[in-house]
């Protein structure tokens, strides 16, 4: 039940955050802890410090610049869930943020943890990509922005590098519909496919998949109009509770059913 | 060994000021160092929600945080939820509807019940069941668990239980 | 005998610790000086320890121990014994820490002590194990096969026991004369109970008098005083005190005999402080027994009008790398015997083989052998009833032994006392609506919707058991049970019962027998469980034989204080004591009732004795040891209604009736209950559940990650009723209901799931029926139908 041993700082600053990080290179940025936690409690991880940045003010809430949504990385999944904002610019987060773990998970979980964890499972990074939604990474020497499109690398794997921190969420305003469909893994919740469709303002549609592959991936096939194979078996994860066969005839199923509600 | 971090916490209105390591989860602190054992742990992974608790007033799983992350926080554990001659109406509805069997899940199940009822004081059927999603109990296959809520939120009034 | 309490939905008088956090689990418990033990388990399925250095671990702050098996094994302690026996049964030495060999991912192999759990748990990490990883093996089909590796050299061929049951000859002659041959080859898979309390042991020793506590997750305390004391480690069972206190769920798996329990008592003497051990539910997965796995083969003969003739069986039952307590027993006498059903079959046939394999051992689970026999002969029946076009309700109703047959002998040995099983079918389908449900889906599936209705018209024995009977069968146990019932001078009533309560509900249901037989009011008597220290000898609670043994056992115990009480009276009154009967709450002279004395006058004078009869001990109380006469036989029929997504394969239960017959019910609250969650945990069976474990054996559903419990939003609120056939042979006539839900709803699951498969032309699928594999088997129709 019991981690292994670290040294925790709280920070209240991105700066803060930041010089932690500096002074503890194998230290992990600690948000809901929802992924984290229960990895170092098996032992799987053991960073020698956490930062605890959940309580960064600066990073918390979900507001409208311009034509711009920005979310801040540490707005919990139960506040996007509950966000009047999001509701009616962008239900989609709404939808997918009721969709996360459970209640409990949802009221500690962030945004910003889940998309730097960048499990292969999650729900969020099907949306983001399906957004166009963008990611403020800040680091000492300064922030830079990265498309949802450039962001997440592989399972685990996103564009944050060492020293840095995922800070805000960048999304349209001015999309013209949006839907999730997730079909859930029976025990863990987690997505075996989910499938998010945008419809944007230019008339385009985006669409991506989560958890079919090692990462969420756009389902171009869909973009350009296609409606069944939208994607390759081949490129899909295999396991005991859905071949890639499986997951690909799902992703079907849910750009289906997404599509007739966006 | 990483030094000792002092934390001060409410807990059902009392102030406790300790030094704990960093790695003392929420709820080993809550059993350990304050004798509050009806707050239990049924997994390792924050699926089974029987340590959940309300961390300023939100129901959050006590074995995925650390009691340092608790620190200037208030807490509320099944003992500061209500007592005998003085229940919680989830307590009353666990009762009354026999939602409970080894109660062991039981406290989780009252924190969890009572964050639903406070956004949704009259939750239907499946957004009771929806609502407790974060709860394993393997005694009741929660048939009773249901009506103890909506018992609770005054929806099953002057109903037999067994009907 | 009036009855007050008996029949009311009384709200149980054990809730209101539970439900303001005041229980008292295992894990609750700390004592001064407390220390923590830490286990070092086996990563690896199947490996020879090298060697084991400790010196690391040893040398971190606050470590105080680590013990290996070497370390019992020269300290005397025994192998944890294997507690039912069959005929040339092959056993391998399971030690509480193995000290040469493990078998299994999880299998113990040395133990850290310290000051804390977190340091054990650091130290857990630095001992250093070096393995000689040998070949391994997970399914029981293939630790049978020709040349296959062999986990115990005591075992050839791994065969832990061959047994038979029935007469083969006769259904072969049967088959040779059978209109049709329906065959089923099933998997019933592994499940893990997973009580939502992990198990926990905490161990004292005292020096003084050399007397060990021990506190610990267990179904039946003094089965461990008799196993460890005896058996395992020796100590006078006097000096052994097994306490189990509050207990969060059992279902089978907190009834065995486990290595924890005897690490922390050796631990305790050896480091001379308390030592506790709590399992983290990764820990569980790989060290409480698991339940099921039988891969079997099954033929039924029948006749073209669908009268069943005989069935055959044959079946491999993986029996992990151990036989823990009662193993053996439960997929031979608790399996092969109940495969006669509610039919009448001519002949019966059972052979299985108990295979050993890597993998943790497996045990007794909720039903224990009833639920896999029931979920074959359900199958197979309905099975037949598709071969035969006949409507799955028909075909049981045809064949039901009949209210007059009774007692009716089956072919595998057991003698069914009571029974009346057309009324709970008829109930049920009548609740149900089933002739115009089955309308319905016939229009949905025009629709291209699918819904499938399962009927399981189930029997089950419990309420183990005669003891001359599982004597002679192989138990190294008894089964019957005690009771102590004790008056205080005041009146109030104390009942010591050998049954533990882990969620049942006992210290309620039990008062209400107990209030009424005495006539006093029920919160005058209270219950004490869980403690060897304070109850006579007792075996505890699985098999649903808490009511039908336990309770006898108090029933029988209070008409003996009864009795006193009425002599004592009639002394007071200057009567005859065969003058006297005992009226609402009163001994009183027949005829004469304002001559009477009150529950409270006799108690008391039993205790002052002052007035007292010559030939009469003072006091009042009673000690009873019931010796039940034979099983109960509960039966039902439950009925399950899927919905199938063509989408995606996902199944959805979408209704549930069930019409159970326990005999006369003590309390309908707690009674349903117990249904509730046993349907539960059927349901859970067949649609979500499932233990895998990979061909090198390590666990891949080791967490809630994998495993899928059945949640809130899995399940549905059952419909429920009831019939009442009273036990002719117990005092109050009841049967057992704590595992009966379970027994009946697995198959009335997968039936339905079938049944709503119908149309794709599927006959059978191995549950669990989670999503792909229902898509799989629909694809080739619902491909067809869209190239039309």
């Amino acid at each position: 039940m019991y981690t292994a041993e670290f040294d925790y700082h709280k920070v209240s600053s991105v700066a803060d955050a930041l010089a932690a990080l500096a002074a503890n290179p194998d230290a992990k940025l600690l948000a809901g802890g929802h992924s984290l936690i229960p990895t170092m409690k098996l032992r799987l991880a053991a960073p020698s410090a956490l930062i605890d940045v959940s309580q960064i003010e600066g990073l918390k809430g979900i507001r409208l610049e311009g034509e711009t949504i920005v979310i801040g990385a540490m707005t919990t999944h139960r506040e996007i869930e509950h966000s009047s904002l999001l509701k009616e610019k962008c239900r989609i987060l709404p939808e997918q943020a009721a969709l996360i773990g459970d209640p409990m998970v949802r009221n500690k979980g962030t945004i910003g943890g889940a998309l730097a964890h960048a499990d292969p499972a999650a729900d969020y990074p099907a949306s983001m990509l399906a957004l166009g939604a963008s990611m403020k990474i800040e680091s000492s020497s300064g922030a830079r922005v990265v498309s949802a499109d450039n962001f997440f690398l592989g399972m685990f794997q996103t564009a944050v590098q060492e020293g840095e921190m995922l800070t805000e969420i960048h999304i349209p305003a001015n999309t013209l519909g949006s839907a999730y469909e997730k079909f859930a893994h029976p025990a863990s919740r987690y997505a075996i496919v989910g499938v998010a469709v945008v419809k944007h303002a230019g008339g385009n549609t985006r669409a991506a998949v989560t958890g079919a592959g090692a990462s969420a991936m756009r389902l171009t096939k869909l973009e350009a109009g296609a409606s069944s194979g939208l994607v390759d078996a081949a490129d899909l994860l295999s396991d005991h509770v859905a071949s890639a066969e499986y997951r690909a005839h799902l992703v079907d199923v849910m750009a289906r059913k997404a599509l007739a509600r966006v | 060994m990483a030094d000792k971090v002092p934390i001060s916490i409410s807990v059902n209105g009392t102030k406790h000021s300790s030094l704990v390591e960093p790695r003392t989860l929420l709820v080993q602190y809550l059993r350990e160092h304050l004798n509050l054992t009806g707050t239990h742990v049924g997994c390792d992974t924050s699926q089974c929600g029987a340590c959940t608790v309300h961390l300023d007033g939100m129901a959050v799983k006590s074995c995925t945080m650390f009691a340092v992350q608790a620190n200037g926080s208030s807490v509320t554990t099944i003992e500061g939820v209500g007592e005998t001659g003085n229940l919680h109406p989830l307590q009353t509805g666990f009762w009354e509807m026999h939602g409970l069997q080894c109660g062991f899940c039981t406290p989780g199940m009252i924190m969890s019940a009572a964050d639903l009822l406070k956004h949704n004081p009259k939750p239907t059927e499946s957004e009771i069941r929806h609502g407790l999603e974060g709860n394993f109990c393997r005694c009741t296959g929660y048939h009773n668990i249901v009506r103890a809520v909506q018992h609770a939120s005054g929806q099953l009034v002057a109903q037999a239980a067994d009907d | 005998m009036t009855q007050k309490f008996v029949g009311q939905a009384m709200k149980r008088v054990e809730d209101p610790r539970f439900i303001t956090g005041a229980g008292n689990y295992t894990d609750d418990i700390a004592v001064l000086g407390m220390v923590h033990a830490a286990m070092v388990r086996s990563p690896y399925a199947h490996a020879k320890i090298k060697s084991i250095d400790s010196s690391a671990a040893l040398a971190l702050a606050g470590v105080l121990a680590v013990l290996t098996g070497k370390d019992l094994v020269g300290a005397g302690i025994n192998p944890i014994p294997t507690g039912w026996l069959l005929p040339d049964l092959k056993i391998s030495a399971h030690h509480a820490i193995q000290p040469e060999e493990v078998n299994h991912v999880g299998n113990i192999v040395a133990v850290v002590i310290a000051e804390s759990r977190a340091i054990a748990e650091d130290a857990v990490a630095l001992v250093d194990v070096d393995y000689d990883v040998l070949d391994s093996l997970s399914l029981g089909s293939d630790a049978l096969a020709e040349g296959a590796v062999q986990v115990h050299p005591e075992a050839p061929g791994n065969m832990a026991f061959d047994w038979n049951i029935g007469d083969s000859a006769a259904v072969d002659a049967e088959f040779a004369k059978a209109d049709k041959i329906i065959r089923l080859e099933l998997k019933n898979q592994r499940l893990v109970a997973n009580a939502i309390e992990p198990r926990a042991s905490l161990a004292e020793y005292k020096r003084a008098g050399e007397e060990y506590t021990l506190y610990t997750t267990s179904q039946n305390p003094h089965i461990h005083r008799v196993m460890i004391g005896a058996f395992i480690m020796g100590i006078p069972e006097h000096k052994l005190r097994i306490v189990s206190p509050d207990v969060g769920g059992g279902f089978g798996s907190k009834i065995f005999q486990y290595p924890e329990e005897v690490i922390v008592l050796f631990a305790a003497k050896k480091v001379g402080r308390p030592v506790k051990w709590t399992a983290r539910r990764s820990e569980s997965f790989v060290s409480d027994a698991q339940g099921r796995d039988h891969e079997s083969v099954a033929e039924a003969a029948v006749s073209s009008d669908g009268k069943l003739l005989a069935l055959r069986v044959d079946t491999i039952a993986n029996m992990g790398a151990y036989l823990t307590t009662f193993a053996p027993a439960v997929p031979t006498y608790l399996y092969g015997t109940l495969l006669n059903g509610t039919y009448k079959w001519n002949a019966i046939h059972c052979h299985v083989r108990g295979a050993y394999t890597n993998t943790v051992g497996v045990d007794a689970y909720r039903g224990a052998g009833r639920p896999e026999a029931t979920y074959l002969i359900e199958r197979i029946v309905s099975m037949a009833a598709l071969e035969l076009g006949m409507d799955a309700a028909e075909i049981r109703r045809k064949n039901f032994i009949q209210p007059d047959e009774f007692p009716y002998q089956t072919p595998v040995a057991l003698a069914y006392d009571s029974g009346n099983y057309e009324p709970a079918l008829d109930m049920a389908l009548e609740k149900l609506g089933y002739a115009a449900l089955r309308v319905k889906q016939a229009e949905m599936r025009k629709q291209g919707k699918y819904i499938g209705i399962g009927v399981c018209t189930y029997l089950e024995a419990c309420g183990l058991a005669p003891s001359a009977l599982v004597g002679s069968l192989g138990a190294q146990a008894g089964q019957w049970e005690s009771a102590l019932v004790r008056v205080a001078a005041t009146g109030m009533v104390e009942v010591l019962t050998g049954s533990h309560s882990h969620g049942q509900g006992h210290e309620t249901a039990f008062a209400q027998v107990v209030a009424d037989e005495l006539q006093i009011p029920v919160e005058h008597v209270s219950l004490v469980h869980g403690d060897t220290a304070r109850l006579p000898h007792g075996w505890g609670s699985y098999g649903s034989r808490s009511a039908p043994v336990g309770l006898s056992a108090i029933t029988l115990a209070c008409r003996k204080i009864t009795d006193k009480a009425k002599k004592i009276a009639a002394h007071l009154l200057e009567a005859s004591s065969e003058d006297m009967e005992h009226v609402d709450g009163k001994f009183q002279v027949k005829g004469v009732p304002e001559r009477n004395k009150s529950f409270f006058d006799v108690s008391l004078m039993a205790h002052l004795a002052h007035n007292y009869p010559a030939d009469l001990e003072p006091g009042l109380e009673a000690t009873h040891f019931y010796d039940p006469k034979n099983f109960v036989y509960p039966f039902g029929t439950h009925l399950a209604v899927v919905e199938i997504d063509s989408d995606t394969g996902s199944t959805k239960l979408i209704r549930y009736v069930c019409v159970d017959d326990c005999g006369p019910i003590i309390n309908p609250l707690i009674a349903e209950g117990q249904i509730h969650g046993g349907v539960a945990q059927g349901v859970g069976q067949a649609l979500l559940e499932n233990t895998l474990y990979d061909k090198s054996g390590q666990l891949i559903s080791g967490s809630y990650l994998e495993y899928t419990m059945p949640r809130a939003d899995d399940m549905v609120q059952l419909e429920i009723g009831h019939t009442v056939t009273p036990s002719p042979h117990n005092p109050l006539g009841v049967k057992g209901i704590g595992e009966a839900g379970t027994i009946a709803s697995t198959a009335a699951v997968a039936n339905a799931v079938i049944d709503a498969l119908e149309p794709f032309g599927v006959k059978h699928l191995d549950m669990p029926f989670t999503a792909e594999k229902v898509w799989r088997v629909m694809q080739p129709k619902l491909a067809q139908a869209a190239d039309d």
